[in-house]
């Protein structure tokens, strides 16, 4: 079966190759239509291609994922090799994990974005320091994020310096996936705010209210459906990294997070949250069992990355139905 | 006559009160937003600098060595102690981008032409979407299809007929040199290697470009465009003659993003390269990447040698990506403002 599937994308590559050729040798010999149909029939190809490339890794993810989807997936811990067991403490540290990243995220990029479009506009030195700070945040935008898992691992696992918190944990892994994070929604609430017209600027003036007033009432308010799509976005690129988790959250194989915890017969109250400690990730777990050489912990890799997947599309989708309303009113 | 004061005392006026505290925070809030801007230089600056200070004592250990020797031996327990020479990572990483770039830029610009120009009209949109929402599918999703469903098909299919394959001898010895020492290497035929490799990562970014450059294939007027036609250019002359140059500066800038992203994924190329770190031999050996070198071996690194060489390798793969990213960037903002 998968054998006929792969001798039908080879034929598949083949046609491609070959409507290459013909479009080449077309425009050698100057035969437009030939050049023209070998292009075309590249094109429908390259795209047939792709779609059933794409197609192929979801059907793959549901065919491997759905079955292994229960309840003990979400009310059971990662298991030992051969006991059964579910990824709760996966799908709870990875939640925590990406709220608190978020959290911070929003408020540091949302004010980054805030200076970068009202403040950086008042002299020639504030726009030539906004320039270069937007250059940073484009890059930082598609920086490896493996880098920025080593980095945090340098100043906030790692006893380097003072400040550091000396080992994994999940604030340690909250850091790092807001570093990924704040790019995105300091690049969306600057594009937003600078779409806000100069008249809603002057009405807060008109009224007397101090600048930061104006911005928070007027136009973060106006900004805010923008605002929230950028935070969505953001969400959902940092829910699926792994990389940068590896070596800050490190993993956990039991549930971390929580108030109030069960120790020896008593009920202890824990206000750091549990967030202290190393802790478990959906993308941890699935790397790590997917390596593994254990037919269960693959299956609940699978489960994992459907979980993943599903929640990461889901994102988009929310985003490009909440952004589509205003556009057809 | 004495002016009246710009802030009169409050008392008494409750509302003047809450207007003049506002206008004494409105420095703090400037302040606060040009410190939260400040913190995105420092990231970066600081990873720079981290990763520098971090890699140093493998720097000055192995010198240029770390760049030329594709010795990896961490353990002190072997003859010549610790070595680490990076050669192997940092080709295997270049290798891995440019054939992924090479392998998915004409489908992508096929893709992106495909629905701009031929597309049925009723497909143009759910095509378009698709594609956006597939680039953002995590890339440990596509790294776990290639470990499970691509390279047990990729070794059935392609590898194991390629290593009983020998060039008939009127290719001639130099087609025969090349067959086996660029493209076969030591093949073993397990669905793993530089090659499997470079097709997820072609996979992976293949959404990503064919969105960006759908975008930018938009932005042509249709004027433009439908000029071209009306002269009697056939679909191929308008596209390479007047879609491509109109949106060229943008478009390579797009490209490099996309060799951004492939320089520095980690989770779909660890699945299927290999994971050998000598210097790979060619297209279907084993090999390494510095992202899957530093994700597989961090958590197990014991010496702060060893340590030291993950985060130098860091630091060679930050100077890339930096370079080709700073590019990129400016492709693409010269266009914006032009």
């Amino acid at each position: 079966m998968a054998a006929i599937a792969g001798f039908g994308v080879l034929i598949l590559i083949t046609l491609l190759i070959l409507s290459a050729l013909v479009a080449v040798l077309g425009s050698l010999f100057r035969a437009r239509k030939l050049a023209n149909l070998g292009f075309i029939a590249f094109c429908v190809g390259g795209a047939t291609l792709a779609i059933v490339a794409l197609a192929a890794i979801l059907a793959s993810l549901l065919a491997n994922g759905l079955g292994g989807v229960n309840l003990a997936v979400f009310t059971q811990d990662t298991p030992a090799v051969g006991s059964p067991g579910g990824l709760r403490n996966a799908i709870v540290g990875s939640i925590a994990m990406c709220l608190m990243g978020m959290i911070i995220a929003v408020v540091i990029g949302v004010l980054a974005g805030t200076w970068l479009a009202e403040y950086s506009g008042r002299s020639r030195w504030t726009a030539a320091y906004g320039s270069i700070v937007r250059f940073v945040n484009d890059v930082l935008l598609s920086a490896p994020s493996i880098l920025v898992g080593l980095f945090i691992y340098y100043v906030l696992v790692a006893k380097t310096w003072p400040l550091s918190l000396g080992h994994y944990s999940a604030m340690a892994g909250a850091v790092a996936l807001a570093m990924l994070a704040v790019p995105v929604v300091t690049r969306t609430t600057e594009d937003v705010l600078r779409l806000q017209s100069k008249q809603l600027r002057e009405s807060g003036v008109a009224l007397g209210a101090p600048l930061w007033i104006t911005i928070k009432d007027i136009l973060w308010k106006a900004g805010s459906g923008g605002m929230i799509t950028g935070a969505l976005l953001a969400f959902a690129r940092v829910s699926g990294e792994t990389a940068p988790l590896l070596f800050t959250s490190l993993g956990n194989q039991f549930s971390t997070v929580h108030l109030l915890y069960k120790e020896g017969g008593k009920w202890i109250f824990d206000p750091s949250l549990g967030l202290n400690q190393p802790t478990a990730s959906l993308p941890t777990v699935i790397f790590n069992y997917a390596l593994s050489a254990y037919d269960d912990w693959r299956r609940l890799a699978w489960v994992g990355a459907l979980l993943i997947a599903i929640a990461v599309l889901g994102i988009n989708i929310l985003v490009r139905v909440l952004s589509a309303e205003p556009k057809r009113s | 006559m004495t002016s009246v004061p710009a802030d009169p005392p409050a008392s008494g006026h409750p509302h003047r009160r809450a207007v003049s505290r506002g206008s004494t925070f409105d420095p703090i809030f400037g302040f606060l937003c040009g410190a939260a801007a400040t913190l995105l230089l420092a990231t970066l600056t600081g990873v720079m600098i981290s990763l520098a200070i971090g890699g140093w004592p493998a720097f000055a250990k192995f010198g240029l060595g770390f760049f030329t020797s594709t010795r990896w031996n961490p353990s002190p327990d072997i003859a010549g102690g610790e070595f680490y020479g990076g050669a192997g990572p940092i080709v295997g990483t270049l290798i891995t981008a440019v054939v992924a770039l090479v392998l998915s830029l004409p489908i992508a610009v096929g893709v992106a032409v495909f629905l701009t120009e031929f597309c049925p009209r009723a497909l143009r949109r759910p095509i378009g979407i698709a594609v956006e929402l597939l680039a953002g599918v995590p890339s440990i999703v596509y790294g776990m299809w290639g470990l499970f469903v691509f390279a047990p098909l990729f070794s059935q299919v392609v590898e194991t007929p390629l290593a009983y394959w020998t060039p008939p001898p009127f290719l001639g010895p130099g087609f025969a040199d090349f067959w086996n020492n660029v493209v076969i290497g030591d093949l073993v035929p397990n669905g793993s290697g530089i090659l499997a490799a470079s097709i997820i990562l072609a996979i992976m970014i293949l959404p990503f470009m064919a969105a960006t450059l759908r975008e930018l294939f938009l932005t042509v007027p249709p004027k433009v465009r439908e000029s071209a036609y009306g002269v009697g250019c056939t679909p191929l002359e308008v596209v390479m003659s007047v879609t491509i140059p109109y949106v060229q500066r943008s478009a390579i800038g797009a490209v490099m993003l996309g060799l951004g992203r492939a320089l520095g994924e980690t989770m779909a190329v660890t699945f299927v390269i290999g994971n050998a770190h000598n210097f790979p031999k060619g297209l279907f050996s084993g090999g390494s990447t510095i992202a899957s070198t530093i994700a597989n071996e961090f958590a197990e690194a014991t010496t702060p040698l060893h340590i030291s060489a993950l985060i130098a390798l860091g630091f060679v793969l930050f100077i890339i990506t930096f370079a080709v990213l700073a590019i990129a960037r400016t492709l693409l903002n010269a266009q914006r403002q032009a």
